[in-house]
């Protein structure tokens, strides 16, 4: 099979069949925790558990000042990640394109030095996050097969795409279907593993939120 | 235990999953932040304490049977089902190794409610088999007795008559139609008796009437520290038929964190029905106290002191001001600790762990988080507003050498009462 062969395939039925398993996988996932339901809160409020759920769902995004004082290195880490994977997917031109191919929707990006210098901060990070969960007694001991293969299968799109973008290791459409094959195995896997939580941090934090919202407490 | 009971167990555990656990689970990431929330943790250093590590059995007892991926990999025999030995070592990481205190539920960047999970896990353990003895007892004694600590209504009677006899004033029982029905923990009756001349003193100067319930005067709820919803209800509903059969307008929680939520907020849930009345902390009834002029007080203290927030106030029941505006009108040595409020650091005994004498040695080692807090403040009066904080405490300060005296917020506020003739206070 020829590299061209291989991109072709990646670009056509390997795409949809990735992108159809993600999106069915990741809507099973969502209805496995809504079917479950949750009973009505009976006792008197003190305030808006609706509120409350909005409110949590957006700062929760901030860590509070006594935890960030104590792991301000893996705290800074996930955000330098999760900006960076964010940046270099939505913001890459050529992404763009894409997305605006399969969906009709298009927006401006950033320059490509840049993405590539983000691209570059993006394998750092995840180096540093898996040095920290292996040096780690408390990640060590909580992380499990899984982990690493989400670690895995998120590091292998961005330094794939870094490689073919700059021309190394392979000759660039050999490695641009190897990066679009490392993007579909992200998206067959993400829906089995904790990388689910790109899209239930929502519902996990309205829970709570909701719930904190009610008592009128912080969340 | 049986192999029947570990089933009933397992059963009761996948019935306490619902969305909420459902979406914590999938949404965790295995960060370890929660872990560096944990006072069990962080001054062990042992990972088994990571909070959300408690509630693993749990987990797979959720992947298995509620996710169709989890369930595939049990099928080929890819994941191990619970049993009896996963019990037998969760057991201690669920009962001593956490105070319910939340803390880790507000640190969790996805949003996992952990400490929530942890009570649901108990309810499963509790029917196993596998809930600390000293829990069992208590929770036997107050279903059988009325009090996990054995107390019966005549030591209560008791503690009355010595009111009467030293200050002159009435803790009336069973008086229908008071605007307030108080409750009290077995602690404060032993203990504290202080907090029943402080209640008495209060209510009589902002000219409210109140009553104490010979049917339901306990306010601790052991269904609900030990995991069973059943005697939870049970407890509950007590303290519902009886405020309902005096047509009080307000109950009131005590100086107890764990008693505030149940009633407050569980108990309308557990009972399935909203009550026909209102349920206050006694702080929250000092606070309108405060603001509507009834309270008022004179003198100021003028000691370094600072505010030890009960878990369950601040956590989980929102009480967070009141505590720092009644302290503003009797102190002026007020200090804040490093982590204060919502971030506050457990005393290491809430969630039943004081009342698990097997959890001793290890509520020891986590009351120094509160050490390592006043060491940096050099205190010298402690208070708090939960009698199980406040024994805890006291443990704690002895057992390192500590001389800080733990004081109650309401019978320091009643010390500073404005005398007026014959309110029956000390003179």
């Amino acid at each position: 099979m020829t590299a061209d062969a291989i991109l072709f395939f990646a670009r056509g039925t390997g795409f949809d069949w990735a992108l159809a398993i993600f999106v069915f996988g990741m809507l099973l996932r969502l209805f496995e925790v809504l079917s479950l339901g949750s009973k009505p809160d009976l006792s008197e409020g003190r305030g808006s558990g609706v509120q409350g759920g909005l409110k949590t769902i957006v700062t929760r995004t901030l860590p509070r000042p006594a935890i960030f004082a104590r792991e301000p290195v893996r705290i800074i880490n996930g955000y330098v990640f999760h900006i960076g994977f964010l940046a270099v997917l939505f913001l890459y031109e050529p992404h763009i394109e894409l997305f605006e191919a399969k969906m009709g929707l298009s927006w401006p990006g950033l320059p490509t030095g840049i993405i590539n210098a983000l691209g570059v901060l993006t394998i750092f990070s995840l180096l540093l996050a898996l040095t920290l969960r292996l040096s780690s007694p408390v990640l060590k001991f909580l992380s499990t097969g899984s982990d690493y293969l989400a670690w895995l299968v998120t590091l292998l799109p961005v330094l794939t795409g870094y490689l073919a973008y700059n021309h190394m290791l392979l000759p660039y459409t050999a490695m641009l279907a190897v990066h679009i094959l490392s993007v579909e195995l992200f998206m067959v896997v993400a829906p089995f593993t904790k990388l689910t939580h790109m899209f239930s941090f929502m519902l996990a934090r309205w829970y709570q939120g909701y719930r904190a919202g009610h008592r009128g407490v912080e969340s | 235990m049986s192999s029947a009971s570990i089933e009933k167990g397992i059963r009761m555990i996948r019935e306490e999953i619902d969305a909420p656990v459902a979406s914590f689970f999938t949404s965790c990431v295995h960060c370890g932040m929660c872990a560096d929330a944990c006072h069990f943790y962080v001054q062990t250093g042992d990972p088994r304490y990571t909070p959300i590590n408690k509630v693993e059995p749990m987990r797979r007892i959720w992947e298995q049977e509620y996710t169709l991926w989890g369930r595939i990999k049990a099928t080929l025999g890819l994941s191990r089902k619970v049993n009896a030995q996963d019990f037998e070592a969760w057991e201690e990481l669920v009962y001593d190794g956490c105070s319910l205190c939340g803390r880790c539920s507000l640190v969790c960047p996805v949003g996992n409610d952990i400490s929530d999970m942890i009570r649901k896990i108990r309810e499963g353990f509790a029917v196993a088999g596998h809930a600390p003895k000293d829990l069992v007892g208590a929770t036997r004694r107050a279903v059988e007795i009325g009090s996990p600590m054995g107390v019966r209504l005549p030591a209560l009677e008791a503690q009355i008559r010595h009111l009467k006899h030293d200050t002159g004033l009435d803790a009336p029982l069973d008086q229908a139609g008071a605007d307030y029905m108080v409750l009290l923990s077995s602690m404060e009756i032993m203990n504290f008796p202080e907090y029943l001349e402080a209640i008495a003193r209060i209510m009589q100067q902002a000219g409210r009437t109140w009553t104490i319930s010979s049917r339901a005067f306990e306010a601790t709820n052991s269904g609900v520290q030990i995991g069973v919803s059943d005697i939870a209800t049970e407890l509950v509903q007590r303290v519902v038929d009886a405020a309902e059969e005096l047509g009080v307008r307000t109950v009131i929680s005590p100086e107890c964190g764990h008693a505030y939520t149940a009633i407050r907020f569980e108990g309308p849930n557990l009972i399935g029905r909203p009550y026909n009345f209102r349920v206050q902390h006694i702080l929250e009834v000092l606070e309108e106290f405060r603001q509507q002029g009834l309270l008022k007080t004179e003198g100021k203290e003028t000691e370094r002191m600072t505010f030890h927030d009960p878990c369950q106030l601040v956590r989980k029941g929102g009480v967070i001001q009141a505590p720092r505006n009644l302290l503003g009108m009797v102190s002026n040595g007020f200090v804040e600790m490093r982590d204060h409020a919502e971030m506050n650091w457990c005393c290491g005994g809430g969630g039943g762990v004081s009342a698990n004498e097997r959890a001793d040695e290890l509520k020891s080692k986590a009351f120094h988080q509160k050490k390592s807090q006043l060491d940096e403040l050099g205190v010298e009066i402690l208070v708090t507003a939960c009698a199980n904080c406040r024994i805890t405490l006291e443990e704690g300060l002895e057992q390192n050498d500590m001389d800080i005296p733990v004081v109650g917020l309401t019978e320091m506020l009643a010390e500073h009462l404005v005398e007026e003739p014959g309110n029956g206070g000390d003179t």
